[in-house]
Protein backbone atom coordinates (compact mmCIF):
# COMPACT_ATOMS: atom_id res chain seq x y z
CA UNK A 1 0.00 0.00 0.00
CA UNK A 2 0.91 3.27 -0.99
CA UNK A 3 -0.23 6.97 0.30
CA UNK A 4 0.47 9.76 -2.68
CA UNK A 5 1.74 13.13 -1.55
CA UNK A 6 -0.64 15.53 -2.09
CA UNK A 7 -0.19 19.42 -3.44
CA UNK A 8 1.81 21.12 -0.26
CA UNK A 9 -1.16 22.88 2.18
CA UNK A 10 -0.67 26.16 2.90
CA UNK A 11 0.58 24.91 6.78
CA UNK A 12 1.16 22.20 9.11
CA UNK A 13 1.11 21.97 12.76
CA UNK A 14 2.80 19.53 15.23
CA UNK A 15 1.94 18.15 18.71
CA UNK A 16 4.93 17.96 21.20
CA UNK A 17 3.29 16.46 24.03
CA UNK A 18 7.19 15.20 25.51
CA UNK A 19 10.91 15.62 25.21
CA UNK A 20 11.62 12.34 26.28
CA UNK A 21 8.77 9.99 26.51
CA UNK A 22 8.41 7.53 29.02
CA UNK A 23 10.97 9.33 31.49
CA UNK A 24 8.44 10.94 33.28
CA UNK A 25 4.66 11.17 32.45
CA UNK A 26 3.31 12.96 29.71
CA UNK A 27 0.26 16.30 31.55
CA UNK A 28 -2.49 15.36 30.51
CA UNK A 29 -3.72 18.79 30.56
CA UNK A 30 -1.82 20.61 28.35
CA UNK A 31 -2.09 17.49 25.60
CA UNK A 32 -5.19 17.59 25.71
CA UNK A 33 -5.50 21.23 24.94
CA UNK A 34 -2.92 20.21 22.12
CA UNK A 35 -4.86 17.68 20.66
CA UNK A 36 -8.46 20.09 20.82
CA UNK A 37 -6.24 22.72 18.02
CA UNK A 38 -6.37 19.52 15.75
CA UNK A 39 -2.59 19.13 15.16
CA UNK A 40 -1.30 17.27 11.86
CA UNK A 41 0.81 15.46 13.34
CA UNK A 42 1.66 13.98 16.99
CA UNK A 43 5.17 13.54 17.40
CA UNK A 44 7.89 12.43 20.05
CA UNK A 45 11.36 11.54 21.13
CA UNK A 46 11.85 8.64 23.16
CA UNK A 47 15.94 8.79 23.58
CA UNK A 48 18.94 10.43 25.11
CA UNK A 49 22.51 9.62 25.53
CA UNK A 50 22.44 11.35 28.42
CA UNK A 51 21.35 8.66 30.41
CA UNK A 52 24.89 6.84 30.50
CA UNK A 53 26.27 4.51 28.09
CA UNK A 54 25.11 1.51 30.58
CA UNK A 55 21.39 0.95 28.69
CA UNK A 56 22.86 0.79 25.09
CA UNK A 57 25.67 -1.69 26.05
CA UNK A 58 23.26 -3.80 27.68
CA UNK A 59 20.31 -3.13 25.91
CA UNK A 60 18.03 -1.97 28.97
CA UNK A 61 16.10 0.66 29.15
CA UNK A 62 15.77 3.23 31.84
CA UNK A 63 12.29 4.48 31.84
CA UNK A 64 9.57 2.41 33.58
CA UNK A 65 7.61 0.50 31.48
CA UNK A 66 4.34 1.64 32.98
CA UNK A 67 5.23 5.39 31.91
CA UNK A 68 6.25 4.37 28.67
CA UNK A 69 3.00 2.30 28.34
CA UNK A 70 0.91 5.73 29.27
CA UNK A 71 2.48 7.90 26.50
CA UNK A 72 2.55 5.81 23.92
CA UNK A 73 -1.40 4.97 24.58
CA UNK A 74 -2.32 8.62 25.27
CA UNK A 75 -0.28 9.75 22.14
CA UNK A 76 -2.19 6.38 19.46
CA UNK A 77 -5.43 7.43 21.47
CA UNK A 78 -5.54 10.73 19.89
CA UNK A 79 -3.58 10.30 16.76
CA UNK A 80 -6.11 7.44 15.60
CA UNK A 81 -9.26 10.13 16.81
CA UNK A 82 -7.67 12.96 14.19
CA UNK A 83 -6.50 10.19 11.82
CA UNK A 84 -2.78 12.13 11.69
CA UNK A 85 0.31 10.27 11.88
CA UNK A 86 2.30 9.88 15.15
CA UNK A 87 5.94 9.15 15.26
CA UNK A 88 7.93 8.08 18.30
CA UNK A 89 11.80 8.07 17.39
CA UNK A 90 14.59 6.74 19.22
CA UNK A 91 12.16 4.50 21.27
CA UNK A 92 12.56 2.95 24.71
CA UNK A 93 15.81 5.38 26.06
CA UNK A 94 18.30 3.96 23.32
CA UNK A 95 16.39 2.92 20.14
CA UNK A 96 18.06 -0.94 19.46
CA UNK A 97 16.11 -3.35 17.96
CA UNK A 98 14.57 -4.78 21.30
CA UNK A 99 13.52 -1.26 21.84
CA UNK A 100 11.48 -1.20 18.54
CA UNK A 101 9.51 -4.11 19.44
CA UNK A 102 8.73 -3.29 22.45
CA UNK A 103 6.89 -0.61 21.78
CA UNK A 104 5.53 -2.06 18.85
CA UNK A 105 4.44 -4.44 21.18
CA UNK A 106 2.64 -1.72 23.39
CA UNK A 107 0.93 -0.05 20.31
CA UNK A 108 -0.32 -3.37 19.15
CA UNK A 109 -2.06 -4.50 22.62
CA UNK A 110 -3.17 -0.72 23.44
CA UNK A 111 -5.05 -0.92 19.43
CA UNK A 112 -6.15 -4.40 20.58
CA UNK A 113 -7.90 -3.04 24.44
CA UNK A 114 -9.27 -0.04 22.53
CA UNK A 115 -10.30 -1.95 19.68
CA UNK A 116 -9.01 0.45 17.55
CA UNK A 117 -10.38 0.15 13.91
CA UNK A 118 -7.16 -1.13 11.73
CA UNK A 119 -4.38 0.86 11.13
CA UNK A 120 -0.74 0.67 9.41
CA UNK A 121 2.14 0.24 12.17
CA UNK A 122 5.72 0.84 10.76
CA UNK A 123 8.56 0.00 12.62
CA UNK A 124 12.11 1.19 11.29
CA UNK A 125 15.08 -0.77 13.04
CA UNK A 126 18.51 0.96 13.10
CA UNK A 127 20.88 -1.18 14.91
CA UNK A 128 24.16 -1.45 12.68
CA UNK A 129 25.46 -4.85 13.31
CA UNK A 130 29.12 -5.13 14.19
CA UNK A 131 30.36 -7.45 11.84
CA UNK A 132 28.71 -4.82 9.42
CA UNK A 133 31.35 -2.22 10.70
CA UNK A 134 34.22 -4.38 10.62
CA UNK A 135 33.42 -5.25 6.83
CA UNK A 136 33.13 -1.71 6.08
CA UNK A 137 36.33 -0.91 8.22
CA UNK A 138 37.85 -3.20 6.51
CA UNK A 139 36.91 -2.23 2.70
CA UNK A 140 38.74 1.04 4.13
CA UNK A 141 35.66 3.30 4.41
CA UNK A 142 36.73 5.99 6.93
CA UNK A 143 34.67 6.05 10.19
CA UNK A 144 34.95 9.45 11.01
CA UNK A 145 35.08 10.73 14.87
CA UNK A 146 32.99 12.98 16.21
CA UNK A 147 34.10 16.16 18.82
CA UNK A 148 37.90 15.62 19.17
CA UNK A 149 37.65 11.82 18.94
CA UNK A 150 39.95 10.07 16.51
CA UNK A 151 38.31 7.95 13.16
CA UNK A 152 36.95 4.14 14.48
CA UNK A 153 39.52 1.81 14.72
CA UNK A 154 38.71 -1.90 14.29
CA UNK A 155 40.24 -2.19 18.25
CA UNK A 156 37.88 0.47 19.44
CA UNK A 157 35.12 -1.98 17.50
CA UNK A 158 36.24 -4.77 20.04
CA UNK A 159 35.66 -3.09 22.91
CA UNK A 160 32.27 -2.12 21.74
CA UNK A 161 29.13 -4.18 22.46
CA UNK A 162 26.61 -2.57 20.37
CA UNK A 163 25.96 0.28 17.82
CA UNK A 164 23.02 1.80 16.99
CA UNK A 165 23.01 4.12 14.03
CA UNK A 166 20.70 7.59 14.21
CA UNK A 167 18.69 7.82 11.89
CA UNK A 168 17.58 10.96 9.80
CA UNK A 169 14.34 11.90 7.67
CA UNK A 170 14.46 9.65 4.83
CA UNK A 171 13.31 6.65 6.08
CA UNK A 172 10.54 8.14 8.13
CA UNK A 173 9.27 9.77 5.48
CA UNK A 174 9.46 6.04 3.15
CA UNK A 175 7.30 5.26 5.50
CA UNK A 176 4.67 7.40 5.81
CA UNK A 177 4.85 7.21 1.74
CA UNK A 178 4.30 3.26 2.31
CA UNK A 179 1.43 4.02 3.94
CA UNK A 180 2.28 4.08 7.83
CA UNK A 181 0.00 5.38 10.41
CA UNK A 182 2.21 5.31 13.30
CA UNK A 183 5.70 4.77 13.13
CA UNK A 184 8.27 3.94 15.51
CA UNK A 185 11.94 4.06 14.96
CA UNK A 186 15.10 2.89 16.23
CA UNK A 187 17.84 5.82 17.19
CA UNK A 188 17.02 8.79 15.52
CA UNK A 189 17.81 12.33 15.65
CA UNK A 190 15.02 14.32 17.50
CA UNK A 191 14.57 17.27 14.87
CA UNK A 192 14.57 14.32 12.02
CA UNK A 193 11.40 12.78 13.52
CA UNK A 194 9.47 16.07 13.56
CA UNK A 195 10.99 17.08 9.78
CA UNK A 196 9.66 14.14 7.90
CA UNK A 197 5.82 14.57 7.38
CA UNK A 198 7.04 18.41 6.83
CA UNK A 199 9.28 17.45 4.38
CA UNK A 200 7.14 14.56 3.16
CA UNK A 201 3.96 17.38 2.65
CA UNK A 202 6.38 19.41 0.74
CA UNK A 203 8.19 22.09 3.32
CA UNK A 204 11.46 23.27 2.41
CA UNK A 205 14.27 21.17 4.78
CA UNK A 206 15.26 24.37 6.72
CA UNK A 207 12.12 25.30 7.73
CA UNK A 208 10.98 21.51 8.69
CA UNK A 209 14.46 20.75 10.64
CA UNK A 210 13.42 24.10 12.66
CA UNK A 211 10.09 22.99 13.38
CA UNK A 212 12.20 19.75 14.58
CA UNK A 213 14.57 21.92 16.39
CA UNK A 214 12.50 24.12 18.01
CA UNK A 215 9.82 21.18 19.23
CA UNK A 216 11.96 18.15 20.31
CA UNK A 217 11.75 19.41 23.54
CA UNK A 218 8.36 19.74 24.33
CA UNK A 219 8.02 22.99 26.88
CA UNK A 220 11.67 23.45 27.38
CA UNK A 221 11.00 25.61 24.37
CA UNK A 222 8.92 28.02 26.56
CA UNK A 223 8.82 29.71 29.45
CA UNK A 224 8.42 29.66 32.70
CA UNK A 225 10.43 26.57 33.14
CA UNK A 226 7.92 23.28 32.93
CA UNK A 227 8.30 19.42 31.71
CA UNK A 228 6.33 17.30 30.15
CA UNK A 229 3.67 19.83 28.74
CA UNK A 230 2.90 20.25 25.02
CA UNK A 231 3.48 22.48 22.63
CA UNK A 232 2.46 23.25 19.07
CA UNK A 233 4.94 24.47 16.17
CA UNK A 234 3.64 25.34 12.93
CA UNK A 235 5.30 25.51 9.66
CA UNK A 236 4.56 27.19 6.14
CA UNK A 237 7.01 27.86 3.39
CA UNK A 238 9.15 30.83 4.88
CA UNK A 239 8.41 30.70 9.12
CA UNK A 240 8.02 28.43 12.39
CA UNK A 241 6.04 29.55 14.99
CA UNK A 242 5.31 28.05 18.01
CA UNK A 243 3.15 28.36 21.14
CA UNK A 244 2.71 26.39 24.09
CA UNK A 245 -0.58 24.31 25.13
CA UNK A 246 0.07 25.14 29.05
CA UNK A 247 -1.80 28.06 30.07
CA UNK A 248 1.19 29.57 32.30
CA UNK A 249 3.27 29.11 29.45
CA UNK A 250 4.64 31.49 26.86
CA UNK A 251 7.27 31.18 23.80
CA UNK A 252 9.32 34.40 23.50
CA UNK A 253 11.55 35.45 21.50
CA UNK A 254 14.19 34.69 24.77
CA UNK A 255 12.84 30.76 25.52
CA UNK A 256 13.03 29.91 21.94
CA UNK A 257 16.56 31.40 21.47
CA UNK A 258 17.89 30.08 24.49
CA UNK A 259 16.21 26.73 23.69
CA UNK A 260 18.16 26.67 20.07
CA UNK A 261 21.33 26.53 22.23
CA UNK A 262 20.51 24.05 24.95
CA UNK A 263 22.36 20.51 25.01
CA UNK A 264 24.26 21.84 21.77
CA UNK A 265 27.72 23.02 21.50
CA UNK A 266 26.61 25.62 18.90
CA UNK A 267 23.47 27.47 18.31
CA UNK A 268 23.87 27.91 15.23
CA UNK A 269 24.33 24.70 14.01
CA UNK A 270 22.20 21.35 14.16
CA UNK A 271 23.80 18.55 12.26
CA UNK A 272 21.47 15.74 11.23
CA UNK A 273 21.89 12.84 8.69
CA UNK A 274 22.39 14.57 5.36
CA UNK A 275 23.21 18.05 6.29
CA UNK A 276 23.20 20.65 9.22
CA UNK A 277 20.45 23.29 10.03
CA UNK A 278 21.91 26.29 9.60
CA UNK A 279 20.41 29.05 12.26
CA UNK A 280 22.94 31.47 11.83
CA UNK A 281 20.59 34.21 10.50
CA UNK A 282 17.31 33.31 12.08
CA UNK A 283 15.21 35.84 13.31
CA UNK A 284 13.26 35.25 16.00
CA UNK A 285 9.66 37.88 16.55
CA UNK A 286 7.20 37.75 19.07
CA UNK A 287 4.18 36.88 17.36
CA UNK A 288 1.70 37.43 19.72
CA UNK A 289 1.96 37.28 24.10
CA UNK A 290 2.42 33.54 23.69
CA UNK A 291 3.76 32.47 20.39
CA UNK A 292 7.10 33.00 18.98
CA UNK A 293 8.21 33.22 15.04
CA UNK A 294 11.23 32.40 13.31
CA UNK A 295 12.25 32.92 9.98
CA UNK A 296 15.68 33.09 8.71
CA UNK A 297 17.01 29.21 9.24
CA UNK A 298 18.51 27.32 6.26
CA UNK A 299 19.88 23.73 5.26
CA UNK A 300 23.25 23.21 4.34
CA UNK A 301 23.09 19.50 2.59
CA UNK A 302 26.33 17.54 2.94
CA UNK A 303 27.95 16.19 -0.85
CA UNK A 304 28.49 12.74 1.10
CA UNK A 305 24.77 11.57 3.28
CA UNK A 306 27.09 10.36 6.65
CA UNK A 307 25.19 9.31 9.72
CA UNK A 308 25.86 9.32 13.47
CA UNK A 309 27.02 6.23 15.22
CA UNK A 310 26.71 5.52 18.49
CA UNK A 311 27.83 2.52 20.60
CA UNK A 312 28.92 1.31 23.95
CA UNK A 313 31.32 -1.23 25.24
CA UNK A 314 31.39 -2.93 28.38
CA UNK A 315 34.61 -2.21 30.90
CA UNK A 316 33.77 -4.40 33.74
CA UNK A 317 31.93 -5.34 36.63
CA UNK A 318 31.25 -2.59 39.60
CA UNK A 319 31.49 -2.47 43.40
CA UNK A 320 31.06 0.57 45.21
CA UNK A 321 31.65 1.30 49.14
CA UNK A 322 31.12 4.52 51.21
CA UNK A 323 33.48 5.92 54.25
CA UNK A 324 32.89 9.02 55.81
CA UNK A 325 36.24 10.83 57.55
CA UNK A 326 35.69 13.60 60.16
CA UNK A 327 38.76 13.91 61.81
CA UNK A 328 40.23 17.46 60.77
CA UNK A 329 43.72 16.13 60.29
CA UNK A 330 42.95 13.07 58.19
CA UNK A 331 40.63 15.45 55.98
CA UNK A 332 43.90 18.21 55.73
CA UNK A 333 45.74 14.70 55.10
CA UNK A 334 43.54 12.72 52.85
CA UNK A 335 45.60 12.81 49.76
CA UNK A 336 47.92 11.03 51.70
CA UNK A 337 45.16 8.75 53.31
CA UNK A 338 43.90 8.12 49.82
CA UNK A 339 47.72 7.00 48.61
CA UNK A 340 48.49 4.45 50.83
CA UNK A 341 44.84 2.74 50.17
CA UNK A 342 45.93 2.73 46.48
CA UNK A 343 49.00 1.25 47.48
CA UNK A 344 47.76 -1.75 49.09
CA UNK A 345 45.24 -2.39 46.30
CA UNK A 346 48.78 -1.92 44.15
CA UNK A 347 50.54 -3.89 46.26
CA UNK A 348 47.88 -7.10 45.57
CA UNK A 349 46.39 -6.14 42.16
CA UNK A 350 49.36 -4.37 40.54
CA UNK A 351 49.23 -1.00 38.79
CA UNK A 352 45.42 -0.38 37.77
CA UNK A 353 44.64 -0.52 33.66
CA UNK A 354 43.25 -3.42 32.04
CA UNK A 355 42.70 -5.47 35.25
CA UNK A 356 40.99 -2.95 37.33
CA UNK A 357 39.86 0.46 37.56
CA UNK A 358 39.66 2.22 41.21
CA UNK A 359 38.05 5.69 41.77
CA UNK A 360 37.53 7.60 44.57
CA UNK A 361 34.69 10.41 44.58
CA UNK A 362 35.28 12.91 47.39
CA UNK A 363 32.29 14.36 48.44
CA UNK A 364 32.94 17.58 50.22
CA UNK A 365 36.02 17.91 48.50
CA UNK A 366 36.00 17.41 44.74
CA UNK A 367 33.29 14.87 44.11
CA UNK A 368 31.24 16.39 41.60
CA UNK A 369 33.26 18.46 39.57
CA UNK A 370 37.02 16.41 39.97
CA UNK A 371 39.79 18.17 38.69
CA UNK A 372 37.73 21.04 37.14
CA UNK A 373 37.15 22.13 41.31
CA UNK A 374 38.61 25.34 41.62
CA UNK A 375 38.06 24.66 45.45
CA UNK A 376 40.01 21.74 45.89
CA UNK A 377 41.68 23.08 48.84
CA UNK A 378 38.76 24.02 50.89
CA UNK A 379 37.22 20.61 52.13
CA UNK A 380 34.29 20.92 54.44
CA UNK A 381 34.32 19.71 57.87
CA UNK A 382 33.12 15.93 56.89
CA UNK A 383 33.50 14.41 54.29
CA UNK A 384 31.99 11.51 52.01
CA UNK A 385 33.91 9.03 49.76
CA UNK A 386 32.58 6.90 47.67
CA UNK A 387 34.94 3.77 46.53
CA UNK A 388 34.15 2.17 43.03
CA UNK A 389 35.96 -0.21 41.80
CA UNK A 390 35.57 -1.72 38.23
CA UNK A 391 36.82 -4.82 37.10
CA UNK A 392 35.95 -8.22 34.36
CA UNK A 393 34.77 -10.45 37.59
CA UNK A 394 32.54 -9.02 40.08
CA UNK A 395 34.33 -11.18 42.85
CA UNK A 396 37.70 -9.08 41.99
CA UNK A 397 35.51 -5.93 42.06
CA UNK A 398 34.32 -6.65 45.23
CA UNK A 399 37.41 -8.02 46.70
CA UNK A 400 39.65 -4.96 45.36
CA UNK A 401 36.59 -2.15 46.90
CA UNK A 402 37.07 -3.72 50.07
CA UNK A 403 40.65 -3.35 50.54
CA UNK A 404 40.66 -0.15 49.27
CA UNK A 405 38.22 0.78 51.63
CA UNK A 406 39.26 -0.74 54.72
CA UNK A 407 42.64 0.69 54.13
CA UNK A 408 40.79 4.47 54.37
CA UNK A 409 40.26 2.95 57.67
CA UNK A 410 43.55 2.02 58.56
CA UNK A 411 45.47 4.50 56.55
CA UNK A 412 48.93 5.49 58.72
CA UNK A 413 49.14 9.39 59.42
CA UNK A 414 52.09 10.21 61.54
CA UNK A 415 50.00 12.32 63.95
CA UNK A 416 46.67 10.88 63.92
CA UNK A 417 44.94 11.18 67.53
CA UNK A 418 42.20 8.67 66.52
CA UNK A 419 44.56 5.51 66.73
CA UNK A 420 41.41 3.12 66.97
CA UNK A 421 40.63 3.72 62.86
CA UNK A 422 40.63 6.87 60.23
CA UNK A 423 37.13 6.53 58.58
CA UNK A 424 33.67 6.03 59.61
CA UNK A 425 32.18 3.28 57.59
CA UNK A 426 28.52 3.70 56.87
CA UNK A 427 28.32 -0.01 56.91
CA UNK A 428 31.00 -2.74 56.50
CA UNK A 429 29.81 -3.61 52.99
CA UNK A 430 30.31 -3.68 49.52
CA UNK A 431 27.49 -2.68 47.22
CA UNK A 432 27.02 -3.73 43.61
CA UNK A 433 26.66 -1.63 40.80
CA UNK A 434 25.43 -2.11 37.80
CA UNK A 435 28.06 -2.74 35.00
CA UNK A 436 30.59 -0.02 33.89
CA UNK A 437 30.25 0.89 30.19
CA UNK A 438 32.02 3.32 28.07
CA UNK A 439 30.52 5.43 25.08
CA UNK A 440 33.16 3.92 22.62
CA UNK A 441 31.61 5.18 19.30
CA UNK A 442 30.76 9.04 18.93
CA UNK A 443 31.67 8.48 14.57
CA UNK A 444 29.98 9.43 11.58
CA UNK A 445 29.51 6.49 8.54
CA UNK A 446 28.99 7.51 4.76
CA UNK A 447 26.25 6.18 3.25
CA UNK A 448 25.57 5.37 -0.31
CA UNK A 449 21.85 5.19 0.22
CA UNK A 450 19.93 6.77 3.28
CA UNK A 451 17.85 3.79 4.00
CA UNK A 452 21.18 1.85 3.60
CA UNK A 453 21.29 0.73 7.78
CA UNK A 454 17.59 0.85 8.02
CA UNK A 455 14.88 -2.15 8.19
CA UNK A 456 10.96 -1.10 7.71
CA UNK A 457 8.87 -3.25 8.32
CA UNK A 458 4.82 -2.62 8.21
CA UNK A 459 1.76 -4.11 9.85
CA UNK A 460 -1.76 -3.93 10.25
CA UNK A 461 -2.56 -3.60 13.93
CA UNK A 462 -6.38 -3.12 15.39
CA UNK A 463 -9.11 -3.97 13.67
CA UNK B 1 36.63 49.74 40.46
CA UNK B 2 33.19 48.60 41.40
CA UNK B 3 32.41 44.83 40.46
CA UNK B 4 29.49 42.43 41.05
CA UNK B 5 29.41 38.66 40.34
CA UNK B 6 28.22 37.06 37.49
CA UNK B 7 25.23 35.25 39.65
CA UNK B 8 23.97 38.67 40.58
CA UNK B 9 23.88 39.77 37.11
CA UNK B 10 22.95 36.41 34.71
CA UNK B 11 19.39 35.40 34.96
CA UNK B 12 20.24 31.44 34.13
CA UNK B 13 23.83 30.03 34.48
CA UNK B 14 23.89 26.39 33.62
CA UNK B 15 25.86 23.54 32.15
CA UNK B 16 24.40 20.50 30.59
CA UNK B 17 26.29 17.52 28.05
CA UNK B 18 26.53 18.60 24.28
CA UNK B 19 26.59 14.64 23.33
CA UNK B 20 28.83 12.23 25.01
CA UNK B 21 32.15 14.07 24.60
CA UNK B 22 31.27 17.46 25.72
CA UNK B 23 30.00 19.85 28.29
CA UNK B 24 28.15 23.12 27.35
CA UNK B 25 27.75 26.28 29.53
CA UNK B 26 25.12 29.04 29.45
CA UNK B 27 25.10 32.20 30.78
CA UNK B 28 22.02 34.16 30.21
CA UNK B 29 20.86 37.59 31.02
CA UNK B 30 17.33 39.36 31.63
CA UNK B 31 18.04 42.22 28.85
CA UNK B 32 20.46 44.00 26.27
CA UNK B 33 21.71 46.20 28.97
CA UNK B 34 23.61 43.52 31.27
CA UNK B 35 24.30 41.66 28.29
CA UNK B 36 26.12 43.93 26.81
CA UNK B 37 28.07 44.95 30.06
CA UNK B 38 29.39 41.81 30.77
CA UNK B 39 30.25 41.21 26.68
CA UNK B 40 31.89 44.20 26.97
CA UNK B 41 33.74 43.20 30.47
CA UNK B 42 35.49 41.31 28.57
CA UNK B 43 35.49 39.11 32.01
CA UNK B 44 34.04 36.12 30.59
CA UNK B 45 36.53 34.91 28.27
CA UNK B 46 38.08 31.66 26.89
CA UNK B 47 40.65 32.82 29.36
CA UNK B 48 38.53 33.04 32.12
CA UNK B 49 37.26 29.32 31.28
CA UNK B 50 41.08 28.13 31.21
CA UNK B 51 41.59 29.64 34.36
CA UNK B 52 38.32 28.59 36.05
CA UNK B 53 38.66 25.27 35.22
CA UNK B 54 42.08 24.41 34.85
CA UNK B 55 42.01 23.17 31.27
CA UNK B 56 43.85 23.53 28.31
CA UNK B 57 42.82 26.07 25.67
CA UNK B 58 42.45 23.18 23.09
CA UNK B 59 39.83 21.72 25.29
CA UNK B 60 37.69 24.89 25.35
CA UNK B 61 36.17 23.73 21.84
CA UNK B 62 33.56 26.71 21.59
CA UNK B 63 32.81 30.11 22.93
CA UNK B 64 30.04 31.92 21.46
CA UNK B 65 28.19 35.23 22.32
CA UNK B 66 25.07 34.61 21.25
CA UNK B 67 23.11 37.78 20.94
CA UNK B 68 19.30 36.37 20.29
CA UNK B 69 19.29 34.37 23.61
CA UNK B 70 21.41 37.31 25.50
CA UNK B 71 23.55 34.37 26.43
CA UNK B 72 27.61 34.04 26.51
CA UNK B 73 27.90 29.88 25.48
CA UNK B 74 31.13 28.03 25.43
CA UNK B 75 32.32 24.35 25.96
CA UNK B 76 34.49 21.86 27.33
CA UNK B 77 35.33 18.56 26.42
CA UNK B 78 35.30 16.37 28.95
CA UNK B 79 37.98 14.29 30.48
CA UNK B 80 36.54 10.93 29.52
CA UNK B 81 33.12 10.02 27.52
CA UNK B 82 29.93 10.13 30.09
CA UNK B 83 28.94 8.00 32.24
CA UNK B 84 32.69 5.68 31.87
CA UNK B 85 33.47 4.25 35.38
CA UNK B 86 35.16 6.99 37.71
CA UNK B 87 32.15 9.52 36.42
CA UNK B 88 31.03 12.51 38.19
CA UNK B 89 28.27 14.04 37.01
CA UNK B 90 27.02 11.95 34.31
CA UNK B 91 24.45 14.82 32.94
CA UNK B 92 27.54 16.95 33.39
CA UNK B 93 24.42 19.36 35.36
CA UNK B 94 26.17 20.86 38.19
CA UNK B 95 30.24 22.14 36.49
CA UNK B 96 29.01 25.45 36.50
CA UNK B 97 29.52 26.71 40.12
CA UNK B 98 32.83 28.10 39.45
CA UNK B 99 31.08 30.62 37.17
CA UNK B 100 28.91 32.38 40.15
CA UNK B 101 32.02 34.05 41.74
CA UNK B 102 33.27 36.30 38.55
CA UNK B 103 33.78 39.67 39.28
CA UNK B 104 32.48 41.77 36.48
CA UNK B 105 33.71 45.31 36.15
CA UNK B 106 30.25 47.84 36.40
CA UNK B 107 32.51 50.53 34.79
Amino acid sequence: MSRPRGPRPERMSILSPTGHLGFTPIERGSFDIGVSRRPDAIVADSGSCDIGPQPLGADEHCSPAQWQRHDLELMLLAARRLRVPMIVGSASDTGTDRCVSQYAEIIRDVARHHRLPAFTLATIRSEVRLDDLKRRLDAGVRVEGLDGRSDLTLETLARTDRVVAVMGAAPIIDALDRGADVVITGRSSDSAIFAAPAIRAGFPEAAAYYLGKVLECASFAAEPFMGKESIIGTVTAAEVTVAPMHPGQRCTVASVASHAMYERASPFFEKVAGGALDMTHCRYEQLDERTAKITGFAFRTDSVYRIKLEGAGKVGERALAIAGIRDPYTIRHLDAVIAWARAKVTERWGEPGARYQLHYHVYGRDGVMGAWEPRREHPAHELGIVVEAVAPRFEDAEVICTLGTRNLFYARLPEVKGTAGTAALMMDEVLRGKPGYEWTVNHVLPLADPLELTALELETAGG
Amino acid sequence: MTTRPLVELAKTIRSKNAGVDQITFDVIFRDMVTYELVKRSRALTVETVMRLYGVSRERVTAFVEFDPALAIKFTIRRDRPSGSPGERDVFGAQQYAPLFDLPIPLD
